[in-house]
């Protein structure tokens, strides 16, 4: 086959405006493949990084509700329990609202314990138990905002009402760059103080001893909590983060029957310009087969010709998505920790490319076979 | 000289000559049309439910800061000091009309999948809800009694959440409520929510004070009076709003990212589909070269002949304009729902393509058409004759 690939090339570039229009075509729908399957690969990478070997003990009745901090001393006694930590939503709005990211009122002492993935020098952790108004922010929005360390940031409370003022003493450097990093941590006494000595926290982060023993000890942790006033609900770090991502509601969905209506647009489009070419070039191969050309060999040659356009546009498509997406660090203004296109994603795409290939190639591929000289080299087109 | 004109008829004949090709380009254009539709639907039946949420007359009051219900705190003092304001207006009974409220949030399990919950509003209400809010009705069961564990539910939870159908019992705060009957609040934000007394809940979920307190002005200009006045007072310290407004502003960042998510797949799509009409019409004036140059010959204008093929692209596009809007059609209606960001709280809306949104449709095709069909038609049009004439 490799001694007719000038043939088949020379035969694409035989209408090159039309080529062009096709190859385009393709490599647009298949960048917007890449784009959307890219969102579902991002939202599962950020669920990645979250821990299944910790549990989030929060209020049973919702999360805007909260714990009293005496809650931490019992739930250390329960067996399987290593560690415990706690953090509260504080939901303030930096300048305006338009500058929107994660901050936590956290335990100033064992948070970063529980977290060694975020990673501190051990200086500043220190000044970070110290300092009562002390902040860390991470790695992306000390970037995003150019915070450094010794900078001052004010927060309007929306929760906790009144302005309050932060003193950065750290910049978190995340341990895997899937790691969300757009957000802002305070020590927590600073919020429980001013509040009056409020003694109430947000959720509890329990670090396990096994894992495996997740579901048990999250029983066991609501089980006496039970028919209190505060009554828990526990789960895994992981199917904490799932649920608000459902929260959404039925995102998957949504993109997969995009998805199928881009790939069906293409194919439409692919085909019909694989049908114009072979239609204009009845007579030709007409000849071709008088030349003696068996069917099986014409057949290739059109197949292998929509192949080439498709692979060429499939290439080009997933390429771009890589180039734009990876280069240009697109975070859907932070809504994803990273969004990167995987080899999964540029697989899918190549794939795809090849069934157009196949399934525009096979129309006009059956008719060539099937033509007959005679009437063939009468035909004007 | 008067310019002759090609007829209507010749285009129409020559897309259902070649049909298939007609076919798939239009089939290509009207899934972007389709696309398009639909997130419009989405973004409008969105903000349609929330926008309908709440009345221009009456104003919410939220303390000095909050962005919304949920983190606003009103103490009793000041609710009594706002009621009494001469900007309120008064019942039958010449009470004022206002309404205190709490709102708190609640984790409830979803019908559609038992693993995963959503957080839903909880309203303390008084029995004057239904004065400042007469649009609402009640569709099944009976009223709450006041004191009581009763609820209502709002019309759109029965079907979506675990316990919150009439007859149910649904657990909160570590307590067992019974749901005595739902209401209608046409489409409404409220369609989401659970109602029970405000006396009752405050100790349930651990609340001195209440969220929000809902004022029935006696004339909406006298806003910026009773804004004055409250925001002056240190007793009371708080903001109100028209009802309406504060609904808008919560519909406002969620509408508007659906929009643009919607426009970025739109625009995108639309390429890909201008890119294969072009395609279309340019094989269509590459098969008709001889025909385009008798009818230059003949005397046709060059303009006529790009009219001409101009009208064809946007025909061919209109057909898949049509397509797509009826492909989109079977939606309408369709209810799903989410939770919106700005108040943490799901809210359950429909599809809802209005005649703007399938004009919009119909008008992306028309676009499409005259843009795929511009560089094809011109390249027909300036052709010389003697070389199409000659032309195989």
């Amino acid at each position: 086959m490799t001694r007719f690939l000038p043939f088949i090339l020379r035969n694409t570039l035989r209408n090159k405006r039309r080529t062009l229009l096709t190859v385009l075509s393709i490599v647009v729908s298949l960048f917007l493949f890449c784009t959307l399957r890219t969102v579902i690969t991002s939202l599962a990478a950020s669920l990645e990084s979250a821990s299944s070997a910790r549990l989030i003990t929060r209020r049973s009745t919702s999360l805007t509700f909260f714990l009293p901090i005496s809650y931490r001393d019992r739930l250390t006694q329960i067996p399987g329990v290593e560690d415990v930590s706690w953090a509260t939503w504080f939901g303030g709005v930096y300048i305006d609202e338009r500058n929107f990211f994660a901050q936590f009122a956290i335990d100033p002492l064992r948070y970063f314990e529980i977290y060694p993935e975020y990673r501190l020098t051990a200086e500043e952790k220190d000044t970070f138990r110290r300092e009562r108004t002390a902040c860390i922010v991470g790695e992306k929005l000390a970037r995003k905002y150019g915070f450094e360390v010794g900078d001052r940031i004010t927060l309007r409370g929306t929760i906790f009402e009144g302005v309050w003022d932060f003193t950065v003493c750290g910049v978190a450097q995340p341990a895997t760059p899937d790691l969300d990093t757009n957000w802002l941590l305070f020590n927590g006494e600073y919020l429980n103080q001013s509040l009056g000595d409020w003694g109430q926290v947000g959720t509890f982060v329990l670090k396990l001893a096994d894992p495996d023993r997740a579901g048990d000890v999250a029983r066991i942790v609501d089980e006496t909590f039970a028919n209190s006033a505060a009554e828990t609900k526990t789960e895994t770090e992981k199917a904490f983060q799932l649920g608000f991502i459902s929260m959404l509601g039925n995102i998957q969905a949504v993109i997969y029957s995009l998805g199928t209506a881009i790939v069906i647009a293409i194919v439409l489009v692919s085909m019909n310009t694989m049908m114009m070419a072979a239609r204009e070039r009845t007579r030709e191969i007409a000849v071709l087969k008088a030349l003696g050309f068996a069917d099986r060999a014409v057949v290739g040659l059109v197949l292998a010709e929509s192949l080439l356009i498709t692979l060429v546009g499939g290439v080009l498509g997933a390429g771009l998505a890589r180039l734009v997406f990876d280069l240009s660090d697109f975070t859907a203004g932070g809504f994803f920790p990273r969004f990167t296109v995987t080899d999964g994603t540029v697989a899918q795409a190549l794939g795809i490319a090849l069934f157009l290939g196949v399934v525009s190639g096979v129309a006009p591929a059956w008719n060539a076979a099937r033509l007959r000289i005679v009437d063939a080299l009468r035909h004007t087109g | 000289m008067t310019t002759m004109r090609l007829p209507l008829q010749y285009n129409l004949r020559n897309l259902v000559v070649r049909r298939t090709m007609t076919l798939m380009t239009a089939g290509g254009i009207a899934l972007v049309v389709a696309v398009l539709v639909l997130t419009l639907a989405l973004a409008h039946g969105f903000s349609a439910t929330l926008v309908s949420t709440g009345r221009p007359d009456n104003a919410i009051v939220l303390r000095g800061g909050a962005t919304s219900e949920m983190m606003s705190g009103i103490s009793r003092e000041a609710a009594r000091i706002a009621s009494a304001d001469p900007a309120v207006a008064r019942g039958a009974d010449g009470e004022p009309l206002a309404l205190p409220e709490m709102v708190v949030l609640v984790n409830l399990v979803r019908r559609d999948d038992p693993a995963a919950s959503s957080n839903v509003t909880v309203r303390g209400v008084e029995p004057r809800v239904f004065e400042l809010r007469p649009d609402i009705r009640l569709r099944e069961g009976r009223m709450l009694k006041p004191g009581t564990d009763e609820v209502l539910a709002g019309g759109k939870l029965g079907r979506r959440f675990e316990g919150c159908g009439v007859g149910e019992t649904l657990r909160m705060g570590g307590r067992d409520f019974r749901v005595v009957g739902s209401f209608d609040a046409g489409g409404s934000g409220f369609d989401s929510e659970i109602w029970g007394d405000l006396e009752t809940l405050l100790p349930v979920f651990d609340r001195r004070g209440f969220s929000s307190l809902t004022l029935r002005l006696t004339d909406p200009d006298r806003l910026a009076d009773l804004l004055a006045r409250l925001e002056a007072d240190p007793r009371v310290r708080a903001e109100p709003r028209i009802e309406r407004e504060y609904y808008r502003a919560q519909s406002e960042q969620l509408a508007g990212v659906i929009r643009a998510l919607g426009l970025f797949l739109v625009v995108v799509m639309a390429a890909g589909a201008v890119l294969g009409a072009l395609n279309t019409m340019y094989a269509a004036v590459g098969s008709r070269s001889r025909e385009i140059a008798t009818l230059l010959a003949l005397g046709f204008t060059p303009r006529a002949i790009l009219a001409s093929f101009l009208i064809e692209s946007v025909l061919l596009c209109l057909i898949g304009g049509v397509l797509g809007c009826l492909l989109a059609l079977p939606v309408h209606g369709v209810s799903t729902g989410t939770t919106n960001w700005a108040s943490f709280s799901e809210v359950a809306f429909e599809f809802r393509i209005s005649p703007g949104i399938l004009a919009i449709g119909l008008l992306a095709s028309v676009v499409l058409g005259l843009v795929g069909g511009y560089f094809p038609a011109r390249a027909a049009a300036r052709r010389p004759v003697s070389e199409a004439l000659r032309a195989g």
